[in-house]
């Protein structure tokens, strides 16, 4: 490790352009100071890291029977399957809200970027924007008081009676609007700014000369967008799928102030048997919680930070093939 | 019709072919009129005029009719256009909905308290109605003010790093893979992590401003770094290379020459990146606990700010519990309206400082 | 809403001795100063002794912080200078920061276990732990949704049966046999619980084993059991919110707090008792007080199972949790002052008037002055 450093020290110093004394030390600290925040950095993340395992591992050592609800009279099930239904709850609730804001995401950015009139589009991108800082508690609240019930009233028992074939709508309807699918709307409703805002961005950078050549070969707006902007923007709006779900999977408070759990799987979209998501029962269960009940939450916040961490780097990954 | 197509933009270009199709303004609007008297027909059928039930079948009645009759008249490419056209209007329209109702919402419920007192009284000894925010106002500003003051130096000097520094050299890779990591970094995490620091040092049940403006410094800088780092790759190479070869020691042309280039992103970015961590519950709920009363020391004792006195409004309304749903509404109000003030600050610090040339 | 608030304020008042000039005013939304502070300071006995300054710091119950709010106001306006501190987060988590040492006090939902006993013997000065405080006591009321049903008797075997998923109709005729006089709806029975670990949850449960453990069979537990329906709502707030919204609802929720909601009248031996602040205290009267600890302490084992008349049976007591000795006198006197106005009745009236909680007798009281006078520096 330390050679490393060194190593980089060398290098960076190499392409120094300065000659005299005086200027060599003002590049030294300059440089020196700016490596040693790169190392702050590095010495952060390695302390939430080794923070995160080393108060998971009494949970991940300890017998199975004291994890888990229960787990303070020996009745526990152990930590897989009590982070089990989490994680697949975590992933199920930030699909849902990916199939929604995706497609709306790219609808969206296309009008703001190509349908609507200039100006307006300037501004509608700013409240776009906006949207995307608004506290997600806001959003909870919004979500439990307005959304929920009005759609348990007015929607949900309409695909529950005409579509109760398909499993994800059957089952009864909790009249309360605290489902899946009210979570799911509310994070696709959080995550659509960021969807929205990096699309419009890569579908505004398309190159001029495509579009008009497209254009010009007489193709209409939708196929000129099919052949100029949607290809060259795909990478971009996969980017910011991806943001958008390391956003979901960890969201917090919108999820704890909404949805019903139950530790189960289930598909369905409208009962009170909802998997809960593991960032909503650290919150909801943390306070309360002592001893080992403690070290089992920041274990399966180890998981949480696994899987973020596996969808950043994806969309890392991808937004650096678009600049390549 | 004499303009030469050379000098027209893509949106004149559009506007061009469309004001040329024989499909008539008037025919358009014909259609959706028709569209829309199906609709009330349709949902009467249903059982009942609701205004919401008449304008989603008018909408899908509309796509629907405007494809076939563009598809007839003015044929198959058109008529597929004019189809995406109205669903990508129709998906920008229903998603109002939801944006305008959340902003609505707030505006609503949180005007009840927003009042005079409400910036100028704390909680301390308030039971039932009453009360204000002011030490959630200032909890808010001390803990993000101190954020941003850890995150976004250290921020710009890594981003400074990554780009003129430590060109693709291996600790540079290294910390550019840890900034990702980081900024997957859950909020509640951070907030465990702060948390636990403190007790180390302060014991258990440590609870501080400072504790929280850790959490929000872990969430807060990378995003700094990505948007300075972003801005720094922006500025044009020919600058720096003009001012080395003018002599101009390295560190001198970065501080007078790449960050004065930049600086109109990089504000924007950090008020960005300020906007997006004032408005964070769940790690406060952790690191700086709930006080009723102002704590101008962020080094110990509990500290309120606006999301956690929002929180507790629902959780823990009090008795009878409509003040506290009101007082809770009305410190989501004042988050909202602090993220705009933010955000127009954003927009006027980009719009000054914008650098010629550029964008 | 407004109506029955106002009932049940002036009902907590009444029983609390205090006159309804103090503070049974209306709960309209100026900004003047809320009633609990209007009460004169002179009443309250925390006043008899000098006053205090500097902070004190307690952290726990979630379920006495309304309470909490009121005894700050209340000691806060005798003593200026004196700032007490109150960290809801949760009883465990209070407990466990109280025994680091962390805070001056604790708030919590259950009395301290005989290995936290133990180590409380460590962390307060001298050799005498901590003693639990019995302060708050709060009625747990069942609460349901069904327009047209005002008024509904349920039996214990009746309530287990409906939590623990066993009865599942409102038509079931564990329901209908104790009410002759009324006809339920056949409709599906939506069962509402915390999803959040509670102190609540951990008392309804408590009942709900002691009374029919072979129908509930998942004993006293903070967070709800695993695989057995229902649905959750989180804190307390978000349990009325669902039983509110959802016709068939039922629920366990803090009494002060259900608002317009219908309350059932629980079985207790023969007879269906309405939950009232009285009834909710007397549970406390009819219970054993936890052995082998200190004789100042006043930890009760409360008696789920009592066929006493005019006892509410499902109550929340939440404890202070404090020290019999401390390290300095400073320290002492805050304590005692504080914990002294809060056992007082005004400090009960206050906690009745701002989280409808049942003041404790005075009986109970003078026990709980004997014991806070105990309260002194290890020496």
């Amino acid at each position: 490790m330390s050679t490393d450093i060194t190593d980089d020290i060398n290098r960076d110093t190499g392409d120094d352009f300065a000659s005299g004394q005086v200027n060599r030390v003002g590049d030294r600290v300059f440089s020196g100071m700016s490596r040693g925040a790169g190392l702050v950095i590095l010495v952060t993340l390695a302390g939430v890291a080794l923070f995160l395992i080393w108060r998971a591992l009494p949970a991940l050592t300890a017998d199975p029977s004291e994890i888990g609800p229960g787990g303070s009279e020996g009745n526990g099930s152990g930590f897989l399957p009590y982070v089990g239904t989490l994680v697949f709850g975590t992933v199920w609730a930030s699909v849902i809200a990916l199939s929604i804001a995706v497609p709306f995401g790219i609808a969206i950015a296309l009008f703001i970027s190509h349908y609507a009139p200039r100006r307006l589009s300037r501004t509608l991108g700013y409240v776009i924007d906006l949207l995307a800082a608004i506290p997600s508690v806001v959003y909870g609240l919004w979500g439990i008081f307005v959304l929920a019930p009005a759609m348990a009233k007015h929607v949900y028992p309409w695909f529950n009676d005409h579509l109760g074939f398909i499993p994800f709508f059957s089952g009864k309807v909790l009249a309360s609007g605290r489902s899946m699918a009210t979570v799911g709307l509310v994070l696709a409703v959080m995550i659509l700014p960021i969807i929205t805002a990096i699309s419009r961005e890569v579908f505004l950078q398309t190159p001029r000369l495509n579009e008009e050549a497209a254009l010009a070969l007489g193709a209409t707006r939708w196929e000129m967008i099919r052949i100029a902007v949607l290809p060259y923007g795909r990478s971009g709006v996969i980017s910011g799928a991806m943001l958008g779900l390391g956003r979901a999977l960890g969201e917090t408070m919108a999820v704890a102030l909404i949805l019903a759990p139950a530790n189960v799987y289930s598909f369905k979209l409208f009962t009170s048997q909802n998997p809960n998501t593991i960032a909503a029962n650290i919150a909801l269960q943390f306070p309360e919680s002592t001893g080992l009940e403690v070290n089992t939450l920041i274990a399966t916040g180890l998981v949480l930070f696994a899987i973020t961490l596996f969808v950043n780097v994806m969309s890392r990954r991808v937004s650096r093939g678009r600049v390549a | 019709m004499s303009v030469s197509v050379a000098h027209l933009t893509s949106d004149e270009m559009v506007a061009h072919h469309f004001d040329s199709p024989p499909l008539a303004r008037r025919a358009t609007a014909a259609i959706a009129g028709a569209s829309m008297v199906i609709a009330v027909v349709l949902s009467a059928l249903m059982g009942g005029v609701a205004p919401a039930r008449v304008l989603a079948i008018g909408a899908v009645v509309y796509a629907l009719s405007i494809y076939v009759v563009s598809r007839r008249v003015e044929g198959r490419r058109r008529g597929f256009d004019r189809l995406v056209t109205t669903l990508v209007t129709g998906a920008f329209l229903l998603v109002t909905i939801p944006l305008v109702s959340v902003i609505w919402t707030t505006i609503d419920r949180g005007s009840a308290r927003f009042d005079s007192a409400f910036f100028t009284e704390t909680m301390r000894g308030v039971v039932g109605a009453g009360g204000g925010a002011k030490h959630a106002i200032i909890g808010t500003l001390i803990i993000t003010g101190l954020a941003a003051l850890m995150s976004v130096p250290i921020g710009i000097l890594v981003a400074i790093y990554l780009v003129e520094y430590g060109r693709r050299n291996r600790l540079s890779s290294m910390i550019t893979t840890m900034v990702d990591v980081m900024t997957g970094i859950p909020s509640i995490v951070a907030g465990l992590f702060a948390y636990s620091l403190f007790a180390v040092f302060q014991g258990p049940g440590a609870r501080s401003g400072l504790a929280g403006a850790v959490a929000l410094t872990v969430l807060m800088t990378p995003v700094v770094v990505r948007a300075t780092e972003e801005m720094l790759r922006l500025v044009p190479n020919d600058l720096r290379e003009a001012a080395f070869a003018l002599g101009v020691p390295k560190w001198k042309t970065i501080v007078k020459v790449v960050l004065p280039t930049a600086i109109g992103g990089i504000l924007t970015g950090i008020t960005l990146a300020i906007a997006r961590v004032i408005g964070e519950t769940a790690p406060l709920l952790i690191a700086c606990g709930l006080a009723q009363d102002t704590n101008l020391n962020p080094l110990s004792g509990r500290m309120t700010t606006l999301p956690v006195m929002s929180y507790y409004g629902y959780v823990a309304p009090g008795f009878p519990p409509e003040a506290g749903y009101d007082r809770g509404w009305a410190a989501a109000l004042v988050l909202i309206i602090i993220v705009l003030a933010l955000f127009t600050v954003a927009r006027v610090i980009a719009k000054v400082l914008q650098p010629k040339g550029l964008r | 809403m407004r109506i029955s608030s106002k009932r049940f304020i002036a009902g907590a008042m009444a029983a609390a001795f205090v006159l309804a000039s103090c503070g049974g005013d209306d709960d309209t939304t100026t900004t003047d100063a809320p009633p609990v502070t209007d009460t004169p300071g002179a009443t309250t006995p925390g006043s008899d002794m000098a006053p205090v300054s500097g902070t004190l710091v307690g952290a726990g119950s979630s379920a006495q912080a309304a309470a909490m709010a009121a005894w700050q106001a209340g000691f806060q306006a005798v003593n200026p200078d004196a700032t007490v501190e109150y960290d809801p987060i949760g009883s465990g988590g209070g407990r466990e920061q109280f025994l680091a040492g962390a805070t001056d006090f604790a708030g919590s939902d259950a009395y301290l276990k005989d290995e936290e006993y133990q180590t409380s013997i460590d962390r307060c000065a001298g050799d005498q732990g901590a003693i639990n405080l019995p302060h708050y006591i709060s009625p747990i009321a069942v609460a349901y949704n069904l327009p047209g049903v005002d008024a509904l008797n349920l039996t214990p075997a009746a309530i287990a049966g409906i939590f623990a998923g066993t009865i599942t109709n409102w038509s079931d005729s564990a329901i209908t046999d104790a009410n002759p006089d009324i006809t339920l709806p056949d409709e599906d029975i939506n069962p509402v619980h915390r999803s959040d670990e509670s102190g609540t949850t951990e008392n309804f449960t408590d009942y709900l084993s002691a009374v029919q453990p072979d129908v509930w069979t998942y004993g006293k537990v903070k967070a709800w059991p695993e695989g057995i329906g229902g649905e959750g709502a989180p804190q307390t707030s978000g349990v009325i919110q669902s039983l509110n919204a959802g016709e068939g609802s039922i629920g366990y929720a803090d009494a002060s707090q259900v608002g317009e909601l219908s309350v059932a009248l629980i079985g207790v031996g023969d007879s269906f008792v309405q939950y009232t602040p009285e009834a909710a205290a007397k549970s406390v009267e009819v219970s054993n007080r936890v052995e082998g600890r200190s004789p100042y302490d006043f930890g009760f084992e409360l008696d789920r199972t009592t066929t006493a008349a005019g006892v509410y049976p499902i109550t929340l007591v939440s404890y202070h949790i404090v020290c019999l000795q401390y390290e300095d006198q400073a320290k002492v006197d805050f304590v005692k002052s504080f914990m002294t106005y809060v056992g007082s009745q005004a400090g009960q009236a206050a906690a009745a008037a701002a989280a409808g909680s049942a003041p404790i007798s005075d009986d109970l009281r003078t026990q709980l002055l004997e014991s806070i006078d105990q309260i002194s520096v290890a020496g």
